[in-house]
This record gives C-alpha cells, structure tokens and sequence, in this order.
C-alpha cells in the first residue's frame, strides 16, 4: 500500500464519517482549550502579583502605627485606626540608625477629587521628597513633590496615570499646570508618575501625592503619620535594621515587645506572603487544569474507542480483500494523528481566544505560557493516538471472519 | 489446487458447542468448476470461509497449492486473499459509506496499483459484473439487493484472482441478471482457466458447475462430476 494512499483513505474515511469525526475533534478541542485557558489565568495571577511585588520598592521596610502580629502576617495597617507614628520618629530613624538610604513619612486617606466636572475618590498620600525613591516612583511628566513644596505647604498635587485617565481621559494632554480639588481645595497639578502596572484597589498608578506639610495641616489636622517607609542600603541589612527599628520605637514610644503600637514588616515578609498566595492559586488553578485534562482525555478515549470498536467490521472487511495488519494499523495511526493534530490546533487557538477575551475584556490578567500549550497538545495528542491505534492494530490482529461478525 | 484433510470446525458460543463441519475431505484441481450445494444450516458458508483463508479449521489440514494454510504467516495470508482468492460474500459486505466504484478499487489499493489504472480496472469489473455506469458513483448503502450484489461480485473479481468463492452469488438476482453473472464466470473458468467455487441453493445454478458437491450437516454427502 502507497503512502497517498493511505492519506486518500485516512481522508475519506473521516470524511464519510463526518458526524463522528467531529464530535472526536470536538472532544480534542474542549479538553486543549480548557486548560490553555485555565492555565493563562493562573499564570497570569502569578505575573500579576509579582510586578505588585516588585512595585513595592526595593529593600523596603514599612513600620505602620497599629499591634504587633507575629512575623510574616500580613496586617492592614488600620489606616488612622491606631495614631503612633510621629513626624520625629521618621526623622530619629533617619538620623539615629545606620544602613538606611531613605525614610519617607506617609500619610494617605481616599478623598473625592473632581476636575472639569469628573471626579474620583481616589487614595491621596501626602509625601516628602525621598518617597520615590523609596518606592521606585518615576515621573513622566513635570516633577514630583519637592523639599520646598513641604517646607511652604504647598497646594500641588502629582498624580497616578490611572488618576489622569479617570479624571481627564485616555488621550488627554498638558495635563501638568492645571487644577485639581481634592476635598473641596484647589491642587495644581506638577507633575504624573510612570505607570508600574498592576491593577485594582491599591495600585500604585491609582494614588496622588501631595506634600506631607499640606496633608497634615489640610486634611488630618494632627501630627501622626499612617506610615513610614524606609528603604535599607542594601539587602543583607535589611534584617539588622527592620530589628533595629523596632528597637529604637519601642524605645521612643516607652513599649515593650508585648505592648507595641506599631508593626515593622520589611518586603520579604510581604513578598513571601504574596508568593504564597500565588502559589495556592497556581496550586488550584493547576489541579482545575489537571481535572479538565483528565476529562478532556479520557473523552477523547473514548471517541476513539468507540470509533474502532464501531469499525472492527470494516477492519475485517479490509483485512478479507488483503489489507495487511499493518495496512490497517497505520491507516488508522494516521486517521488519530490527523484527528488530534486537527482538534489540538482548532483549541489551541480557541483556548488562546478565551484567555486572550479575558484580559481583553478585563475580566482577568491572563498569560498564555507555551509550556501549558505544550503541555495540553502532548498530553491529548498522546491519549487520540494511544487509543485510536492501539484498539486498532488489536482488531487487525482478529481473524477476518471473527472482525467481520464483529457487532 | 486445493486439498481438505478432515477439516471440523466448533463454533463456541458460552457452553455450547456446535460442530458445523464433521470432518470434511475433497480435492479440488486448478481450473474446476465446482458447485456446493446443501440445505441451509449445513456449513456451506463455513467452508467457505476457510477455503477462503478467512478463518481456520478447528482441526484438520487445509493445503492451497501443496502448502499447509495453518504454516502461513499473517502476511502471507494477506497476500493469498489479495492475489490469490476473489471472495463473493453472503452478505455482501460493503463499505456502506463508499462509492460502489471506491468498494470496487478497494483491493487494488492495497496491490498498490496507480489511481488511473485502479478506476479503469473497476469500471471493466462492474461493466463485467452487469452493473449499469450509471449506479458507478453512488454509495453502497444507496443501492438495490441485486445491485450490492453485483458490486460484491465486481470486487471479487477486479483482481483478477485465480481462484474464485462465491457464497450464493445468485441469490438476490433475477433471471436474467443470474445468467449473466453465471456466463462471467463460465468464460473466466474457459477462457482463462480460473478455479470457480460457488455456493448455492438452487440446482438449476448447480446444473452450470462441472462438479457437484453436496454437504449436509457438516459432512460431504455427495461429489459427483456434472454432465452438461
Ligand atoms: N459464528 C457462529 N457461531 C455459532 N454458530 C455458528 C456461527 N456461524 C455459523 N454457525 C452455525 O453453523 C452452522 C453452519 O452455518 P453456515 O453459515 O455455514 O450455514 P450455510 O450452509 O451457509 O447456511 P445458509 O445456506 O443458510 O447460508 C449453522 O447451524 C450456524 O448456526
Ligand atoms: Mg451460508
């Protein structure tokens, strides 16, 4: 037997069997896609909680006014909830301990913020200069808050991309030098941030940053900070200072471990926390994976078994007019590939569309790793071909008689 | 040349046994012509079968051409059924599915004959067989009992086998149509000296044959040369 023909026959064997060809393809498609699909969730979860790591700042410690929880909890510092940090605590940090590169006070609450007729609530950090750098801020456009801003208490505001495009619009331009209100005062506008990326509550693109001087005088009255953020000179003393830190408030504040009224997390502890939280995900999102694999699979086992048990007379028909065992085997090896290759490609695409639509229509980050592609192809590819040839080259082995009264 | 050394065959079906063929002996030399005969039930398509290198005696000897069958490796027994042995079947068995020209070129796909020469060959074959060209490109299961049979009939002999079973190839055939089959293979036992073996109720298709064999209950009850 030819090579093209066993082509032509693979062809028109699946073609006069259209309706059962099909739903096979059918079954192939649904088990790839799915868990293309699924898969670019997790791995987009996983992308998108690494850049809000990263985004944090680098070697980052955060003391927030509030209890101490053990170490490695995350705790939301209770904005406002607990008043204990001081203007002077940041600036004894800053004078009194070594290995620290920057210190920049915090304080922020979510006000409404209107402008030409929009507005927003959005989250207002009133900041000093070393902020940036702290927390890796860049600025596209203008500047950021400067030391002169605070020490006259300047009215300006620097504002997040996504503050911009929510008050002004998507396409909007000369943004910088015009006004904004936040809580009823007028802010000019000095400067915009570069976007970090990330997304939702929380963003470091959805924030605006006014001077710490403005903010206490304006909007909290008091002299207590939400926050302070200290950025350590290098990784390996992070540790050293978060312990010194702790050292130096408990000290300042007449504390004791026990009775502490504030937290020093440094990025490690938020990171690992976050990476735990990833890996959950991706541990979940994997097994919904590995199920619908499963699924996928064995629907696809059983098309094909169903397939060659339907046409064990026609392997005995074949086999009666001098098809060889190896004719009939290698017919049908070609019709599983052909029928897998197909499927697999048909919801390759179809899963990338699904995870494609979901960050599109912003439903979900999605990231469509070749891996999970790989991996779905292989295993489906694997089980259509398994279970289409094997069950096949065992028919072939039957004498023609016992195939053909086959039912 | 074809020889049977009490061949038996036991079908199984659960606990039960049947013994379909009680011990079966005959000779059959290259270019006969031969009828078997036999109520039914009495194993005729059973024999068949195995003359056929479609399935194997239970016991006994089978030998084509001087060779024991049971001593054929599986491929070799590909190639007797593909070369050798052109089988009409009772049921016909068709790719239902196919073209009757595509059930016709089936066998020539596997001798690896060029796709021009497959569809020529067929076309003799029907032709030879008395279907009308007009039925050539429509499916088998779109086709009249007298019809399949024909295209069974071109299939097995598209080949241009030297030896030829048919298992009542008359049976769904009227008259006419009969008599023309039954002169095809008149002409390829003359005229080319093919070995014909053909199944039937009927004595008046027997009466074509030159020998008649009758069978009843799995055992040879008459063998007779025929005077026509
Ligand atoms: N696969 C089988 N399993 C069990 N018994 C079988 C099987 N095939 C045939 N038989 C039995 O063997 C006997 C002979 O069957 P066979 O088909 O050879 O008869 P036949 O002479 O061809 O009859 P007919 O003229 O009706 O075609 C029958 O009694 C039948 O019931
Ligand atoms: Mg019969």
């Amino acid at each position: 037997m030819k090579i093209s023909d066993i082509f032509e026959e693979t062809y028109s064997a699946l073609l006069s069997n259209k309706g059962r060809s099909g739903l096979t393809i059918l079954g192939i498609v649904i088990g790839i896609s799915s868990v293309i699909a699924m898969l670019s969730i997790g791995q987009g979860a996983q992308s998108s909680i690494q850049s809000s790591v990263e985004s944090i700042g680098s070697n980052m410690i955060s003391v927030m006014p509030g209890v101490q929880c053990g170490a490695g909890t995350f705790i939301s510092g209770g904005r406002g909830s607990a008043k204990s940090l001081t203007l002077d605590d940041a600036e004894a940090i800053a004078s009194e301990l070594s290995g620290i590169s920057n210190v920049s006070p915090e304080i922020s609450g979510r006000y409404q913020v209107t402008a030409k007729g929009s507005n927003t609530n959005t989250q207002i950090i009133g900041v000093v200069q070393d902020y940036a750098s702290v927390h890796n801020v860049t600025i596209s456009e203008g500047i950021f808050i400067t030391q002169q801003d605070n020490a006259s208490g300047n009215k300006v505001a620097v504002l997040g991309p996504s503050v911009v495009e929510d008050l002004f619009g998507e396409d909007a331009t000369d943004i910088v030098g015009q006004t904004i209100r936040i809580n009823q005062m007028n802010f000019k506008i000095i400067g915009i941030t570069q976007s970090k990326g990330g997304t939702g509550f929380g963003s470091a693109d959805d924030m605006i940053f006014i001077p710490l001087a403005t903010a206490q005088r304006h909007f909290s009255g008091d002299k207590y900070l939400t926050g302070i953020s200290v950025s350590a000179s290098s990784n390996e003393v992070m540790d050293q200072v978060q312990q010194d830190i702790t050292d130096l408030l408990l000290e300042r504040h007449n504390k004791t471990t026990d009775t502490a009224d504030f937290n020093v997390i440094n990025q490690a502890d938020i990171a690992a926390t976050a990476g735990s939280i990833a890996q959950v995900f991706t541990i979940l999102l994997g097994s919904v994976a590995g199920i619908s694999l499963i699924v996928g699979g064995i629907g696809i086992m059983n098309m094909m078994l169903t397939n060659v048990t339907e046409r064990t007379k026609e392997i005995g028909l074949r086999k009666a007019i001098g098809a060889k065992s190896s004719d009939i085997s290698k017919q049908f090896l070609v019709e599983s590939v052909s029928l897998t290759f197909l499927g697999g490609i048909i919801g390759i695409i179809i899963g990338w569309l699904v995870a494609f639509g979901l960050s599109y229509f912003g439903l979900i980050e999605t990231k469509v790793a070749l891996s999970s592609v790989l991996l779905a192809f292989g295993v489906s590819a694997a089980i259509g071909i398994v279970f289409g040839y094997y069950p096949a080259k065992r028919a072939a082995k039957l004498n023609p008689i016992d195939a053909l009264r086959f039912e | 040349m074809i020889e049977t050394k009490n061949i038996t065959k036991i079908y199984k079906t659960g606990d039960i046994e049947f013994e379909a063929l009680k011990g079966v002996s005959f000779k059959i030399e290259d270019g006969e012509y031969v009828a078997i005969m036999g109520p039914s039930g009495s194993g005729k398509s059973t024999l068949m079968h195995i003359l056929g290198a479609l399935d194997t005696p239970t016991s006994g000897l089978y030998f084509l051409d001087g060779r024991d069958v049971s001593t054929f490796s599986e491929d070799e027994l590909a190639d007797i059924r593909r070369e050798k042995i052109g089988f009409v079947f009772q049921a016909f068995n068709l790719l239902k599915r196919a073209t009757v020209l595509r059930n016709v070129m089936l066998p020539l796909i596997y001798e690896g004959i060029s796709p021009e020469k497959r569809e020529e060959r067929a076309r003799r074959s029907l032709e030879a067989a008395g279907l009308e060209a007009s039925h050539f490109d429509h499916l088998s299961n779109q086709l009249s009992g007298g019809q399949i049979q024909r295209v069974a009939i071109a299939r097995a002999l598209v080949n241009d086998p030297s030896l030829i079973l048919a298992d009542e190839p008359t049976g769904n055939l009227d008259t006419v149509t009969g008599e023309k089959v039954l002169e095809t293979f008149r002409k390829l036992n003359e005229e080319k000296g093919r070995t014909i073996i053909l199944i039937t109720h009927e004595s008046d298709v027997a009466e074509h044959a030159d020998r008649i064999i009758v069978i009843r209950d799995g055992r040879i009850v008459s063998d007779k040369n025929n005077k026509h």
